[in-house]
């Protein structure tokens, strides 16, 4: 009897086979079904739109980096040679490339400890402002009082420019790594504050009236329904002020020195070398790709319909 | 004020034949325009294992009323008690089913269950046997094979189903059911409307359900009762269907009785309460 249930209210042809070959699992008969459809040999049709997401996905973008490379080249070589050419660059990053961890003096290290010491920056600030700013967000967007109480700070503080808050830094800290980090953490908490309230403010009421039905616990309404119902907007409010740390990092860093990405950056202009500088350009443009597409998977796991 | 109290029939305990009681409720909402009067005098009672319909037009305050004895709202005016009880607030003893299923896309559909099993029997239950509870209540609704699919994987009238699963995996006294298949097609929720039946017929739920559709009505309850346009909607008249069960859709679709109690339904709805063009 129940087994012919799915089969009715469904109404959908592949769940009406279902009903006939295997009612036990109509999911896995249904994905049967859909190539047993399909012939054997796809129509000109179905070829043409096959190659047409090909070029799309694959020839385009190189096209595009194709494109820019010979810019590049033209531009190099009508600029009087100031500025580097491609192949110039490609020996010199082999060259960097080929030993990124060695370390011949405080101001002298391999580009892999370059990248790594901005990134721990990039981490400390950015795992405390999302420590504070998301406990703060959730506060926020759940108690009136509190959002009016702050948000006009927050629209003062927000569009400052993060480098404003470096001098801050400095003066408190009387150092530079804690004034960079400090720098990180002023600039990113804002995304996940404002997001983070967002959410919880844009809670359907659908789930607040289920926590209210079923009378549950306040721990159980936020473990349950108010957390998971939010951690989208959170991921959102968390990859945009990772882009923004990682924006900050190279400009902070050209100001206080020491060892990173954005110091090397200014070392070697200090040192002409330009093909290090477009390295440096690379090597940031990549990281900060990174980080974001680990946040869209990451987003993309706790994605709902 | 509340003349229940000294209503001798009230004194005696869980009157079966008053489960349900309201009594002179009103629902005054303040809005900006001044005060709106959704509701006005509404006295409603329902028996233990009775299953009575809501019907009228949009704007009548159908949820209204069924909010108020859900507990998520509370009456600006009269009572209402629940096995003799007020209603203070929403309760595992009524179980609700929303229109739009309210389920939590992060959770299965087992999950999604569980939830309300854990809250209502979680205390005094192992979680084997609050497993078991899941099972049996989706099982019930013909969802076996579904139970690890979230909500987005299934269809509406799956969606609907596994809310009705919720609401009687709670052991409800008392179930309520806001449009529970106003968002489905025809043929999902004729078939829907055969499950509910059937499980009411099985579990003796009591039921309160909010429709407006005038076969649904007719074909499900015991009694109807329809309600005047708002606003200031009250109770206009109640009907009783006086038809054996179990029921059946097409052998009744000729009956006279069927026929008699639709068109006096109808009747209200079209003639005496027509609903002015806005």
């Amino acid at each position: 009897m129940s087994a012919v249930l799915p089969a009715n209210d469904a109404g959908s042809a592949p769940v009406g086979i279902t009903e006939i070959n295997k009612p036990a699992a109509p999911a896995a008969a249904q994905a049967a079904a859909a190539p047993v459809a399909a012939p054997h040999t796809p129509s000109p049709r179905l070829v043409l739109a096959r190659r047409r997401a090909l070029i799309l996905r694959f020839a385009a973008p190189l096209l595009g980096f194709a494109m820019f490379v010979l810019i590049w080249q033209v531009i190099s070589h009508t600029g009087g040679g100031q500025l580097p050419g491609p192949a110039k660059v490609w020996v010199s990053a082999v060259e960097v490339f080929s030993d990124p961890f060695y370390i011949k003096g405080p101001n002298d290290q391999g580009i892999g400890w370059n990248i790594i010491s901005s990134l721990k920056r990039v981490g400390i600030g950015f795992g405390l402002a999302a420590v504070i700013g998301i406990p703060l967000g959730f506060m926020i967007g759940r108690f009136q009082f509190l959002n009016h109480m702050t948000s006009p700070i927050i629209s003062l503080l927000r569009p400052v420019s993060p480098l404003a808050w470096l001098p801050i830094g400095l003066l408190v800290f009387k150092s530079a790594n804690p004034a960079a980090i400090w720098t990180i953490f002023i600039s990113s908490i804002w995304p996940m504050i404002i997001n983070t309230a967002m959410g919880v403010r844009q809670i359907p009421q659908d789930y607040t009236n289920v926590a209210k039905v079923l009378n549950l616990s306040e721990w159980k309404v936020f473990t349950k329904i108010l957390f998971p119902a939010v951690l989208p907007f959170v991921l959102t409010g968390v990859r945009l002020a990772i882009g923004v740390a990682w924006l900050v990092i190279v400009a902070a860093e050209m100001l206080t020195g020491g060892v990173g990405i954005g110091f090397w950056v200014w070392d070697e202009w200090n040192n002409l070398n330009v093909q290090h500088i477009i390295i440096a350009i690379f090597v940031v443009g990549i990281v900060g790709l990174l980080l974001e597409n680990a946040l869209v998977l990451l987003a993309r796991r706790f994605e709902y319909k | 004020m509340v003349p229940i109290a000294q209503n001798p029939k009230a004194a005696m305990i869980k009157n079966p034949e008053r489960y349900l009681q309201v009594a002179h409720a009103g629902m005054v909402f303040d809005t900006n325009d001044g005060d709106f009067i959704a509701l006005r005098d509404i006295d409603l009672d329902i028996a233990r294992g009775e299953f009575v319909s809501l019907i009228g037009h949009s704007g009548c305050g159908k949820s209204t009323l069924l909010n108020l004895v859900a507990g998520l709202t509370h009456p600006t005016s009269g009572s209402l008690l629940c096995a003799e009880r007020e209603i203070t607030g929403p309760g595992p003893d009524r179980g609700v089913v929303f229109q739009n299923h309210s389920l939590l896309p992060w959770f299965t559909c087992f999950d999604n269950v569980y939830l309300a099993v854990e809250r209502v029997f979680g205390a005094t239950e192992t979680k084997e046997k609050l497993r078991d509870r899941t099972h049996a209540a989706l099982k019930l609704v013909g969802l076996s094979h579904a139970e690890y699919k979230r909500p987005g994987e299934i269809s509406g009238g799956m969606k609907q189903r596994v809310g009705i699963a919720r609401a009687l995996a709670m052991e409800p006294n008392m179930l309520l059911l806001d449009e529970p298949f106003g968002a489905l097609d025809a043929l999902t929720r004729a078939h829907l409307q055969d499950e509910l039946m059937r499980i009411v017929g099985e579990t003796g739920s009591t039921v309160l359900m909010v429709t407006h559709d005038v076969d649904e009505a007719v074909l499900l309850s015991d009694r109807i009762v329809m309600m005047t346009n708002g606003p200031a909607a009250t109770i206009g008249e109640i009907l009783h269907v006086p038809l054996a069960r179990p029921r059946d859709r097409l052998g009744l679709a000729h009956d006279a009785t069927y026929i008699d109690c639709r068109t006096a339904v109808l009747e209200f709805l079209y003639q005496k309460q027509r609903k002015m063009a806005a």
